[in-house]
């Protein structure tokens, strides 16, 4: 312990970070710049996450990390052992007792208070990214609010295949304000944006963090003839009987036998412990 | 006839070179401008000067605008210019692959302008790029496609359409005929000529074409070495050209 700084980052990194924090959470869904550090963790692994969590943490709490909402998957397992060994925290698996919990893909499925925080990983902080490639251009169009070439986006979206498809990293506007790209959560947790918790986007790679304050107004964005559908398997969760988790495909062999089961773990883990059972069919068998 | 824009004295330079220098003329609604010249003569930086894509040296260009009348387009704010250009201009580029977005249908290309404005009905924005289409003989069936798939005829012409779909007052055009082959250049220039007429369009048209400044536009202007040496009718100046430079210009028609 006494071989690393509390969180690992230095006193004077953690400072600029929470500046950046504040500033973010002033101004919900503006991308604020900030000096990110060399993690020992490769770009794409939650470096911005780990950042700000490190950034946010105090000596009494206790953290919970999940990937693509299991807390068991080795990114998550890793970044939880890290901050186990450099800070020298508590860890959870369990929602409710987490107060600080970095996350890539989902928002747990448990609604979460205002004495929580929810530190996103965030890849490509910019959702505008992929239609216009100049950041001097998207930022002048985030600063005078053009935000026409979004819709087109989601224009292209139904032009081709009927439906807007964008199913992941679904863009929404904070405050009727900024536009942001909310980390790639799939937009059946759009809704839950609106929560108690604070929530801070962390991007390494990209050097950038935003924020939502508590109960800030996040909207999808749509058209009027083609509303925000967050949409889901239409299933109940083969393991818990869940009916309005969202859900996760399993390949059980290779006869296309197939199980549809909670993605967000400790969830579906409680809920098996309170009883709960789901019929653990194959849902639908090729024939 | 409403003034629809007066430029006054614009100059350009490029360092000790000059672009373009003290340019002076106004432009009525309904009226197309020529800008005529060889190459190299400070006709496109011109062009780029009215459209605000560079920074000028000295000069006014003062624009009617809907709210606040007549307005110097040098020294408005730039939200106020980049709105400006997304509404009542257009600017209409040689290579069409500069005013298309690629990567896009022809559809959100044409609805592009739309959604800036505001427009978030799916089923109308696409009707309105339909019709729009159709105002350029292009297939309702290629709505989809993207424009790599379009000839570049199409593609100039689908750039036409999606500047002008929100119903802009003013449009900027660089050589719009530019690398199209003589009959496709016929097509398009009758389907400028009906467009300008039936929707009251200004416009400058930038080219080294006379033939097509001879059917497009009212007035003329003849530059040389960044200098306006000739201005008037269409027709006064190709058929009596006083200045030498446009004498010259006028007799190397094939």
């Amino acid at each position: 312990m006494s071989d690393y700084n509390f969180a690992y980052l230095d006193e004077q990194t953690k400072r600029m970070i929470r500046r950046a924090i504040l500033k973010g959470l002033a101004i919900p869904g503006y991308q604020v710049p900030f000096a990110s550090r060399e993690m020992p963790m490769p770009y794409g692994w939650g470096t911005g996450g780990v950042q700000v969590s490190a950034a946010i943490l105090t000596p009494d709490d206790c953290m919970k990390v999940i990937d693509q909402g299991a807390d068991d998957t080795t990114n998550a397992v890793s970044i939880r052992k890290f901050f186990e060994r450099t800070a020298g925290i508590e860890t959870t698996t369990r929602t409710s007792e987490a107060d600080v919990i970095q996350t890539r893909h989902r928002i747990p499925e448990e609604p979460l208070t205002e004495d929580q925080i929810l530190v996103y990983q965030v890849p490509i902080p910019e959702p505008l990214r992929f239609l216009e490639p100049r950041e001097t251009e998207t930022r002048k169009m985030h600063a005078l609010e053009e935000y026409g070439l979004m819709h087109v986006k989601l224009f292209e979206d139904i032009a081709r295949h009927g439906a807007i498809t964008t199913s992941y990293a679904y863009p929404v506007r904070a405050e009727g304000r900024y536009v942001m790209d909310p980390s790639p959560i799939p937009k059946f947790d759009n809704p839950k944006l609106s929560m108690a918790a604070i929530q801070i986007f962390g991007a390494g790679r990209e050097q950038r963090i935003y924020a939502l304050p508590p109960h800030c107004e996040v909207v999808s964005l749509d058209f009027e003839d083609h509303p925000f559908d967050p949409s889901k398997a239409p299933h109940p969760c083969g393991l818990c009987g869940a009916e309005t988790s969202y859900l996760d495909e399993v390949i059980i062999d290779d006869v296309g036998g197939r199980l549809f089961v909670c993605s967000d773990t400790d969830y579906c883990e409680t809920r098996r412990a309170e009883g709960h059972r789901g019929d653990d069919q194959v849902s639908e068998t090729a024939a | 006839m409403t003034l629809l824009l007066s430029v006054q004295g614009l100059t350009k330079r490029y360092g000790a070179r000059i672009g373009c220098t003290n340019v002076s003329f106004d432009l009525y609604r309904g009226e197309v401008m020529g800008v005529v010249g060889e190459s190299g003569s400070g006709k496109s930086t011109l062009l780029n000067c009215l459209a605000g894509y560079l920074s000028t040296d000295g000069g006014t260009v003062l624009f009617d605008t809907r709210a606040e009348g007549l307005k110097d387009m040098l020294t408005m704010s730039e939200p106020e210019r980049r709105q400006l250009a997304r509404t009542d201009c257009a600017f209409v580029h040689q290579h069409a692959r500069d005013g298309l977005r690629m990567g896009v249908s022809a559809g959100g290309n044409v609805g592009e302008r739309l959604m800036a404005g505001g427009a978030r009905h799916y089923g109308q924005i696409r009707a309105s790029a339909i019709d729009w289409l159709g105002r350029v003989e292009i297939d309702e069936n290629r709505v989809n496609d993207r424009p790599t798939t379009y000839s570049g005829g199409m593609q100039q012409r689908l750039q036409i359409a999606r500047n002008l779909v929100n119903g802009p007052r003013l449009i900027f055009m660089d050589e719009p005929t530019g690398g199209l082959d003589v009959s496709v250049q016929a097509r398009l220039l009758d389907l400028l000529r009906k467009l300008v007429r039936d929707l009251h369009l200004s416009a400058v048209v930038v080219t080294h074409d006379l033939s097509v400044i001879r059917l497009l536009s009212d007035r003329l202007m003849v530059m040389k070495s960044g200098e306006v040496v000739e201005a008037g009718l269409t027709d006064q100046v190709l058929d009596d050209p006083q200045h030498p430079h446009t004498q010259l210009l006028v007799s190397s028609v094939l």
